[in-house]
């Protein structure tokens, strides 16, 4: 059995029909929808602010995370970097940005990480102990989760650079990788400032 | 220009072989075929909507008489948030993005979704969120405690979910079961808006895209907002509940009224998401079966853009009996009611598309002039309840449950009608039986007035929502039996439709490609479309490229 139907075609040539890239589109509406998710938190860190009905208070154990913000924030042009030198088609370049990005980015992971042990085992405060351990860990841990899949989202785009199998017509690609690394980033200045400026 | 044609042979592969049916169901179960996906959220969609209708049936049995015992007040709590949450998250959402699934695609003339995998697994996410929640029953406290179903309403007020007040696992199945859906919504939602803004077939600009897709990209746009925000919610209750956070709990400085807001900041947008694909819907059906193009394309597109926005600074006006002050009461009070400019645009312009048409009462268009009734008068006792000092009085009776249920089900429920039998024939190539139809139409009519037309007097009598019995000296007794019979023809009306539906499937009329005569591309396509939709990428050249095709002397292009 056989339908037949009709659909509008055209024979004569047109003019250029360009739609933007799908990945990049993805990502501007995931970034849109994280967005709202940290905004929730972060609304929920400010209301709380010195609303806890015991100690430590955030002036007592928090200290400004300098060294890993640096890190962070440096590790976005690195990653600019690895762009911008594939779409040249420079390999080792590209391999070399990402590199370092991982690296940067593996820093500040450690200095997170430290700053917790410090919080945790010295000052006695964990999520349990009162509102400013429930919305700095909650806040803090979103945004470590979501550079913990950077992290691994860009290793495997490093991987693929080491073994030669990254290509120039990849930059798409790694473009939306770099824009949800951006996009971390973004969230930490605002992290670094509700909690570590205002909080305190 | 006047677009060539080619014709399209397409070989019905359903015919050619008999294949086992382990092999036809792991089709199903691996798919990424954007029209699968769609019907499989439908058919979930649907065995929910008789789950939760079941439920329905039974709380209004309960309240049909005064004195009743016919459930447990626990049971009757397990009833209320169950339907509430099964029709909101698994009924409503999942069967609009089923909608969505398989016709965005097929409009804007793409072979698939933007991602077809990520597609797959917002739908299995979702569906296994709908089985979770009602694993509940079997696993709340263990197989032989069954019944520990949540209770704690559909919007979950904190404290009541803490630990100490909700004891035992039933608010963790809730909040897992609202989290997987909100997953899958995100997930949907993104996808949607990609393959709108990317995969549209040659020609079709924004401008000339039919209204169907763009109010899938506005609502899309708004589940972002929106949904994200329920979804960060439920991880801080979720937090609470395993790890001992202190969010919502107010022994430890936690605050209550911050869940409300958290929850009405989703709750709010939420029937604006639901309610804008079912405008989209009348925005097809409408025009077609008037035989005229709609009327003010642009000022459709505007004010559901503007609804989107208006409707996501609204939310408090849930909580005027919070206790916001003045200040907030007032600016929610006109907030609110600045949403029916849009809203009335909107209706003004299919009032403006049927006149002077040459209107055909097929049972589309029947279930979409249901649909605009009712809607007016849902939009009517909403604009009451804006007012914060009417609500004072009237939140947390039955009055508000009228005017929700005219909403959803007077506009949600009538609009999805509508679209089933409108657009059946594509998906299946049969026809839905006209006489089944009319008998579900006028079932359901009258049913649905007698329920909610007669709900609105019990609550101005002062009936409060959520009590599971009430004493006979009130004088509530008569209406609420009411209710219940116009309850129980919703449920035969319901019957007979899913008996249409699986009748028709194997007994109704061939459908042919285009049964309606109608404009859009998913018209072009065999019925049902062959995968991946198109052979030949379509070309249009306006917003209605089939009547261009099939009236080459007067075709849209020349005037738009
Ligand atoms: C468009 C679809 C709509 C849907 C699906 C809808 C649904 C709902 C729901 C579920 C509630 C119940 C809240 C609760 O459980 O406490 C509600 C309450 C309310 N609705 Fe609607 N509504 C819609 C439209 C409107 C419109 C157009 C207005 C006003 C112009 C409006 C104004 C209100 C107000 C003020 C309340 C608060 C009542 C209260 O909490 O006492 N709604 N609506
Ligand atoms: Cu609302």
């Amino acid at each position: 059995m056989t339908t037949a139907s009709t659909i509008p075609i055209s024979t004569e040539s047109e003019a250029p029909w360009q739609l933007p890239y799908r990945g990049t589109v993805g990502m501007v509406c995931l970034i849109i929808a994280e967005a709202a998710i940290f905004a929730i938190f972060f609304v929920s860190y400010i209301f709380y602010i010195g609303k806890s009905l015991s100690g430590p208070t955030p002036r007592e154990v928090l200290e400004l995370p300098i060294f890993g913000t640096i890190c962070l924030l440096s590790s976005s042009i690195t990653v600019h970097w690895a762009v911008a030198a594939l779409r040249k088609d420079n390999i080792r370049s590209c391999a070399l940005g990402l590199a370092s990005t991982v690296l940067l980015g593996g820093i500040f992971m450690v200095s997170t990480a430290e700053e917790w042990y410090h919080l945790i085992y010295e000052k006695g405060l964990t999520i349990r102990t009162n509102l400013f351990g429930t919305t700095y860990y909650s806040l803090v841990g979103l945004h470590a989760t979501h550079v913990i899949v950077g992290l691994i989202l860009l290793s495997i785009a490093l991987f693929t650079a080491l073994t030669g199998r990254i290509k120039e017509e990849h930059s798409e690609k790694l473009e939306v990788v770099s824009l949800y690394w951006h996009f971390v980033d973004a969230i930490w200045v605002g992290v670094f400032l509700v909690v570590y400026v205002i909080g305190r | 220009m006047s677009p060539a044609t080619r014709v399209m042979e397409a070989v019905d592969e359903t015919q050619a072989v008999k294949r086992p049916a382990f092999e036809v169901i792991y089709d199903w179960v691996t798919t990424v075929d954007h029209k699968k996906i769609g019907i499989m959220y439908i058919v979930y969609a649907l065995i929910f909507l008789v789950i939760g209708g079941v439920e329905a049936i039974l709380m209004r049995i309960q309240l049909a008489v005064p004195n009743n015992h016919f459930v447990s007040p626990q049971v009757f709590n397990q009833l209320f948030t169950m339907h509430g949450t099964t029709m909101i998250f698994f009924m409503a959402m999942p069967i609009l993005f089923g909608f969505g699934n398989y016709l965005v695609p097929l409009m804007i003339g793409a072979r698939d979704m933007a991602f077809p995998r990520l597609n797959a697994f917002s739908f299995w996410v979702s569906a296994f969120g709908g089985f979770l929640l009602y694993f509940s029953y079997l696993g709340g406290s263990g197989l032989y405690a069954a019944g520990s179903a949540p209770d704690v309403g559909w919007f979950a007020y904190a404290p009541l979910t803490a630990k100490v007040f909700s004891p035992g696992h039933s608010t963790d199945y809730w909040t897992l079961a609202v989290l997987l859906s909100g997953i899958g919504s995100i997930g949907t939602a993104l996808n949607t808006v990609t393959t709108i803004l990317c995969m549209r077939c040659r020609g079709m600009k924004l401008t000339k895209m039919p209204l169907l897709p763009w109010l899938y990209l506005v609502m899309s746009g708004m589940v972002f907002i929106a949904v994200s925000p329920l979804t960060a919610a439920q991880i801080m209750l979720m937090l609470d509940r395993y790890v001992g956070s202190h969010f919502f709990d107010t022994q430890a400085g936690g605050s209550a009224v911050l869940w409300m807001h958290y929850f009405w900041i989703f709750g709010h947008p939420e029937v604006y998401i639901l309610i804008l694909p079912t405008f989209a819907f009348m925005n097809e059906i409408i025009p077609v079966f008037s035989r005229k193009a709609i009327f003010g394309y642009p000022a459709m597109v505007a004010a559901s853009v503007g609804i989107g926005f208006i409707s996501l600074g609204v939310w408090a006006h849930h909580m005027f009996a919070v206790g916001m002050g003045p200040a907030g009461n007032t600016f929610f009070v006109f907030a609110t009611m600045v949403i029916s400019v849009p809203t009335g645009i909107k209706i003004f312009n299919w009032l403006a598309t049927i006149w002077g048409g040459k209107v055909i009462f097929s049972l589309p268009m029947m279930f979409a002039i249901g649909f605009l009734f009712q809607f007016l008068i849902a939009g009517l006792t909403g604009i009451m309840l804006s007012a914060a000092p009417f609500d004072w009085q009237l939140t947390g009776s039955y009055f508000v449950v009228a005017h929700f249920h005219y909403v959803i089900v007077g506009g949600i429920i009538f609009s999805l009608f509508a679209a089933f039998y409108y657009w059946y024939p594509k998906a299946t190539g049969r026809m839905l039986n006209t006489t089944l139809g009319k008998w579900h139409f006028w079932l359901f009519l009258i049913g649905f007035h007698l329920t909610f037309d007669f709900m609105h007097i019990p609550g101005i009598l002062g009936m409060p929502r959520r009590i599971y019995t009430y004493e006979a000296s009130r004088g509530w007794g008569t209406w609420n039996f009411i209710i219940g019979v116009g309850a129980i023809f919703q449920a035969i009306a319901v019957i007979i439709f899913a008996y249409n539906l699986v009748r028709s499937y194997f007994k109704g009329d061939i459908a042919g490609h285009d049964p309606w005569d109608a404009w859009t591309l998913e018209w072009a396509t065999p019925s049902p479309p062959p995968v991946y939709n198109f052979a030949h990428d379509p070309t249009v050249n306006s917003r209605r490229p089939l009547w261009d095709l099939k009236h080459p002397e007067e075709p849209d292009s020349d005037f738009e």
